[in-house]
């Protein structure tokens, strides 16, 4: 009952108090009304802007679609002209504009070369198994990356900060889809340590469904997301020691000290929570770096995801395809920033929310 | 720096600036050499550079080319081929060293790019209050999210895999970081009391920004440099394993690309795979500590801090 006490005192201390008593119940009065607006108008200005970019770099970048789809095929001028009236490209500008975003807002991207389905078909089919390659590294990494910084700048000199340091940085300079490659040539191939399979995300004759089919599914994600895991985390474990030095020397560390709380209690209730807040800002940055991890650690370990889609898609090059693509990978970004600007106005009551 | 005269001797207005832009830079560099990660970073850098430029001294180009490789088919390393060979019987070792010159001209040409457009817009978004600069500002905000792979990927199919098309791939995807700090920065200089008096004295935006606000955002500009060209060489290499090299051109990603394509990797050929990443981690790595160690010195903020 002490620590109750204690913690409904820290607000004085630092501008972050956790452990206040309701403070659930605050949660949902938490964001005003302009807040709200603020953020959901921003996010739609980004996404407008990421659809005229998709716009502009499909149709003017490229001014002639025609002529790389018809790569091999297409070669008379009866031809080129055939596949520019199928794709509207005879039209004005203005008119092509219009048109996609009537494609873009009832979801209509046409058919893929490639697999001859409707691209929403299947985009929806395959966002699967890339949430779940992301995901669980996502949280991983910064529930790993967080502790591991805290606790190098915690003790920060010493012989575990700077051992750690020095794998953080390698790490951080090291292309995620080589250690992909290194994992799964010596894990996955090896014909002595190589436990894991080689790829995919199901073997063969077993029910996805079933126990034994999600186990041999998490057994197929091990190696993609430890490879993923591994790192985003050199470079959340980077963000949140600097972070934590800087909190280091402020003054509501000493009181906390003074009034006779233990290194831990100081370290889990004042720090931490200050620490954290530059760590949501840069998570949101960042997100637009996991997506490309996304795309090379499918690619490596043949995960049947948007990833290895986006790869496939941009060899043929399957235009509806990938165009649509690019728009799910912008606008997930701009989502999940959106999310992160909520969660740091919780974390942080400075913020007006 | 284009317009340096002969010292005169009666200290000139010129002669003193360049007098105390040398003493400034022998700062920086006296710094700079203090930094040990820095100095590592700019060792490691000089090596693989002379590596790169002679590289046709060290080894021989026509090993390159599939036709006239001799060499067994992946074949471990042995004393004729000290790294072994990759699956066309060429020697890894020679491609490693010819590799190198793809990499690091990407990363420098992009990274040239991405600074002229990230200064240009930074500055300027730093320096115009009212709609230009924070539509200016937005624009950056707005091009940060979106995703930098699928962005470059969608350019490189629709430009085409061209040397020249993937430095511009990268380049103008890299400026925005940059833009956000030189704008942070020209805020800062902006409210120097300096500024005001050159204001004050009638000088025109053009004149505050060329001769006030451009050298007092330089050297920042340089350290972000030398930290964009580790993403511009991470850039192309992820671009090339995806496939987006020239066939032609021989670089590190080209390789790592082939080692995965032609089951070099799951046949547990450890020298096609080995040597190619250690050496883009050596670079990446370089280029990150000798841009920190120069982001230390220069960054007044950084400075504070530690």
């Amino acid at each position: 009952m002490t620590s109750q006490t204690i913690s409904t005192t820290t607000p004085v201390d630092g501008p972050v108090g956790p452990g206040i008593p309701h403070r659930r119940a605050r949660l949902a009065g938490r964001f005003s009304r302009r807040f709200v607006l603020t953020q959901f108008a921003g996010s739609a200005f980004a996404l407008m802007f990421v659809i005229v970019v998709n716009f502009f770099l499909f149709r003017v970048i490229n001014p002639h679609p025609e002529r790389t789809l018809g790569r091999g095929k297409a070669r008379t001028a009866e031809d080129l002209e055939e596949i520019r009236h199928r794709l509207g490209l005879d039209e004005s500008m203005w008119v092509q504009f219009g048109k996609y975003l009537k494609q873009v807002f009832t979801g209509d991207f046409g058919v893929s070369f490639q697999y001859s389905k409707p691209v929403p078909e299947l985009i929806g089919e395959r966002v699967w198994p890339t949430l779940l390659l992301v995901l669980p590294a996502t949280v991983l990494s910064i529930w790993l990356g967080s502790r591991l910084g805290s606790r190098q700048a915690w003790k920060h000199g010493g012989r575990f900060d700077r051992s750690t340091s020095v794998f953080a940085t390698v790490m951080y300079s090291m292309p995620e889809w080589w250690l992909g490659l290194l994992l799964f040539m010596v894990f996955a191939a090896n014909p002595v340590f190589g436990v894991f399979p080689i790829g995919g995300l199901h073997s063969p004759g077993v029910a996805p469904m079933s126990v034994e089919g999600v186990a041999d599914t998490i057994w197929h994600l091990v190696l993609p997301t430890t490879t993923l895991t591994v790192t985003y985390l050199a470079e959340y474990s980077m963000i949140m020691r600097s972070s934590m030095l800087d909190v280091m020397g402020e003054d509501y560390l000493l009181t906390g000290r003074a009034k006779g709380l233990s290194d831990r209690q100081v370290l889990r209730r004042h720090a931490l929570p200050n620490a954290r807040l530059p760590l949501t800002t840069l998570i949101a940055l960042n997100l637009a770096f996991t997506v490309g991890g996304a795309i090379t650690i499918e690619t490596v370990f043949s995960i049947p995801g948007l990833g290895l889609l986006t790869s496939e898609a941009m060899r043929i090059p399957d235009l509806p395809l990938l165009q649509a693509l690019f728009l799910v990978f912008s606008a997930a970004v701009v989502v999940a920033n959106m999310v992160a600007n909520f969660i740091y106005a919780l974390q942080d009551p400075r913020v007006k929310a | 720096m284009t317009t340096a005269p002969a010292l005169p001797r009666r200290s000139s207005a010129t002669a003193l600036r360049w007098k105390l832009r040398r003493e400034a830079w022998g700062r920086t560099w006296a710094k700079f050499r203090a930094n040990r990660a820095g100095m590592v970073g700019l060792a490691v850098l000089l090596v693989f550079a002379v590596v790169a430029v002679f590289a046709p001294l060290l080894a021989d180009s026509h090993a390159l080319r599939v036709s006239s490789a001799s060499g067994p088919i992946l074949a471990p390393p042995s004393r004729e081929y000290p790294l072994g060979t990759d699956d066309n019987g060429r020697s890894v070792l020679t491609l490693l060293i010819f590799g190198a010159r793809v990499p690091l001209l990407v990363g420098l040409m992009a990274t040239v790019i991405s600074m002229v457009i990230g200064t240009i817009v930074g500055m300027a978004s730093g320096m115009s209050d009212g709609w230009a600069g924070t539509i200016l500002f937005r624009f950056t905000e707005w091009f940060i999210v979106i995703p930098f792979l699928p962005l470059a990927l969608v350019l490189a199919t629709l430009l085409g895999g061209s040397l020249l098309s993937i430095i511009v791939v990268i380049g103008i995807t890299g400026w925005p970081a940059t833009a956000l700090v030189i704008r942070a920065q020209t805020f800062s200089v902006r409210e120097r009391p300096f500024m005001e008096r050159a204001r004050v004295l009638g000088a025109g935006p053009w004149h505050l920004m060329s001769k006030h606000v451009f050298p007092n955002v330089l050297p920042l500009v340089f350290a972000n440099t030398t930290l964009t060209v580790a993403g511009s060489v991470l850039a192309e290499t992820t671009l090339s394993f995806l496939g987006f090299g020239d066939p032609t051109a021989v670089s590190w990603g080209t390789m790592l690309n082939a080692a995965f394509g032609t089951g070099a990797v799951s046949l547990g050929a450890w020298w096609a795979l080995l040597p190619p990443g250690i050496c883009v981690i050596a670079v990446v790595l370089a280029f990150t500590m000798a841009g920190q160690a120069l982001e230390d010195i220069v960054n007044p903020r950084l400075e504070e801090g530690r």
